[in-house]
């Protein structure tokens, strides 16, 4: 039992790797992920969940839109934003992506920062992408705000198939939320690298569990994991 | 490094698996991963602008994706870090969207084709 409860188990070195590693480690009556820590496995597995909950989102607008009589919207057309005389095709989802992608990066930076016990960056690294992540918010709000204001509907829309509404409501409402809860999970974890939680190994409110850097690296997943999601609803919804 | 096991081996390997378990890397890698996914972001963007249409769209959409995709996972979750038990286990499941994918695709196609048998009139 202390096997699987310590974070600190190593893959040990006559332990084969490869192929040969996998079977090892998958066949016997003994802990599966040999040196990663309870925490970080569960991350995965919710990880896992989460991307058979989108595939299934974006598997139902591919259903939705092969199957309509009627002529899907032109994305392209419909997220474009006029600038002085100039029309962009998808200028805020660019500029979205753009934001997202910035926030990923300014994430890894903290995790490192966290290993190397840099205590002040790591909290004003997860406080720049907290505050990049309700960027994004914000940049879709609008865009909820223009389409709704333009007539679209979750059950029509005057530029063609119905479905389109529901399933652009759906689909971004639900990154959106994922990226709400990240930017409330990231200001809390700002503050507890701030107070030295993780240094102090303080004890997780809820899980009474010590406190330690590899925390921020499993926030680091769950973030990477909705820049993740947006890569595939930028190219199958916007792009497509 | 602050860490004790990770500063004797602190040069970037793909295949080591670091001795504690805590994904140390250098930040250069982190950096020039950061750099390619703005580049694949603006190519993404740039097929959009362009107007490029047809097969040739769905092509590099496609590819611009995984490669993206494929980045942030190897490099950003540190996937290529992990053991390979770790790693199938997260990777392999998906695959079994694709065939609900292929599923589905048929089945659209046969619900379209009703549709216009049965709606033609509108």
């Amino acid at each position: 039992m202390t096997d699987t409860s310590s974070a600190k188990v190593t893959a040990s070195d006559n332990r084969p790797k490869g192929l040969s590693g996998l079977v090892e480690d998958w066949s016997s009556d003994q802990r599966a992920f040999k040196n990663v820590s309870w925490r970080k496995a569960m991350m995965w597995i919710f990880l896992l969940s989460d991307t058979f909950i989108f595939s299934i989102f974006l598997l139902s607008y591919m259903t939705a839109r092969m199957s309509t009589k009627v002529g899907w919207p032109n994305a392209s057309e419909v997220f474009s934003l006029h600038i002085g005389h100039t029309n962009f095709p998808l200028l805020l989802i660019a500029i979205m992506t753009f934001v997202l992608i910035s926030s990923s990066g300014t994430m890894v930076l903290a995790v490192n920062y966290g290993y190397r016990k840099n205590r002040n960056l790591t909290a004003i690294m997860l406080l720049v992408t907290a505050l990049l992540g309700a960027t994004f918010v914000g940049m879709q709000i609008f865009e909820w705000t223009k389409l709704i204001s333009e007539g679209v509907r979750p059950w029509g829309n005057p530029m063609g198939a119905p479905q389109f509404g529901g399933i652009f409501f759906m689909i971004t409402g639900f990154h959106g939320t994922h990226v709400s809860i990240g930017v409330i999970f990231l200001l809390v974890m700002a503050l507890k690298v701030w107070r030295g939680d993780y240094d102090k190994q303080t004890p997780g409110y809820f899980t009474s569990r010590k406190g330690e850097y590899e925390c921020v690296e499993i926030m680091g997943l769950y973030w990477h994991f909705v820049d993740l999601v947006w890569v595939f609803i930028f190219a199958f919804f916007y792009l497509w | 490094m602050a860490e004790s096991n990770s500063s004797h081996n602190n040069q970037y390997s793909a295949t080591e698996i670091p001795a504690d378990g805590h994904q140390a890397h250098p930040l250069k890698v982190y950096f020039v991963v950061w750099g390619w996914l703005f580049v694949l972001s603006a190519c993404s963007y740039a097929i959009d602008f362009m107007g490029v249409q047809g097969y040739l769209r769905w092509t590099l959409i496609l590819f611009f994706m995984f490669v993206k995709a494929g980045l942030i996972v190897a490099i950003f979750m540190h996937i290529i870090w992990e053991r390979l038990s770790l790693t199938y286990a997260v990777l392999l499941p998906p695959i079994a969207v694709l065939v609900f994918v292929a599923i589905m695709a048929i089945e659209s196609n046969y619900t379209v084709l009703t549709r216009f048998i049965f709606f033609a009139g509108g």
